[in-house]
């Protein structure tokens, strides 16, 4: 392993980081409501009506969070790897698997950790350990 | 009022993703690839959320009601099943292919990249398959 000190940006990190747990903090604070956005997003597609209105507007947040951004600076580098197949391979893998473990980065990893949850700790693990081997198969056993 | 805060967490939420570099496929990939030059900034991103939100999480904890008065709806399951880890692992080999999680995918859908759109639309069907198969399993 070697660190690559020309892409580390610890202080945007910290910065970022704390911006998301303080939004995290509002939601279940204010709303009584976990900030799992996957979970947020399966709502879309369940019979229950329960809360909609609140978890739409969540999201309607995030989704315009970068025209506001652009109101007062450039947005940053987006910068994609892979083509259309393994783009829409990832999506699928993405959706099904974080209703299946009913969590992503920030439900599980986010939230689930700043309450304490074993079962939380265990999913982070979990997809992050996947996610360290996916890359390590892709980028250095097949060299794509 | 509820819906002017889960409004307004949104957005910060979108802003701090954006801030943190966690909308930028390529560095999530630089943070997932240990073994090439390793960026680790989103263990950062990480830590940094979790030192603001453990406080927030601790007083919801103890609380039957939100500040607005609406129920405080934490997750109850504790179990750690096949589900669980077998969802988790699936999600991350997906997060491993293009450095897109959910959070970043909505964060960066309105910048105009197709990868976007194609990402969203595929975990849109993802999502949607789950609750079809659910309702399947259900009803047998």
């Amino acid at each position: 392993m070697s660190i690559d000190w020309l892409h580390f940006t610890p202080w945007s990190a910290l910065a970022g980081g704390a911006l998301i747990g303080l939004a995290a903090g509002i939601f279940v604070l204010a709303n009584g409501r976990v900030a799992g956005i996957s979970g947020l997003l399966g709502s879309l597609f369940s019979r229950s009506r329960e809360g909609l209105g609140e978890k739409a507007l969540f999201l309607l947040g995030l989704l315009v969070a970068p025209l506001l951004w652009q109101l007062f600076t450039a947005l940053p580098v987006i910068e994609f790897q892979g083509g259309w197949l393994s783009i829409a391979l990832a999506g699928l893998l993405v959706g099904l698997g974080t209703r299946y473990g009913a969590g992503c980065t920030s439900g599980h990893g986010v939230c689930g950790l700043s309450r304490l949850s074993p079962r939380s700790l265990a999913a982070t693990l979990a997809f992050m350990v996947a996610g360290f081997a996916s890359v390590f198969v892709i980028r250095h056993l097949l060299g794509a | 009022m509820g819906k002017l805060t889960a409004f307004a967490a949104g957005l910060i939420f979108g802003l701090g993703l954006l801030l943190a570099g966690m909308a930028n496929p390529a560095k999530v990939l630089g943070f997932l690839d240990l073994a090439g030059a390793w960026d680790p900034s989103l263990a950062l991103v990480m830590a940094g959320a979790i030192a603001v939100a453990l406080l927030p999480f601790t007083l919801a904890r103890k609380r039957q009601q939100s500040l607005l008065g609406l129920p405080m709806q934490l997750p109850t399951k504790r179990e750690i099943d096949r589900r669980l880890i077998g969802g988790s692992l699936l999600f991350g080999i997906g997060w491993g292919i293009a450095g897109i999680c959910p959070g970043p995918a909505v964060a960066i859908f309105l910048t105009g990249h197709w990868q976007v759109l194609l990402f969203v639309a595929a975990m849109l069907i993802g999502m949607a398959l789950f609750e079809a198969l659910e309702r399947r399993e259900r009803a047998q």
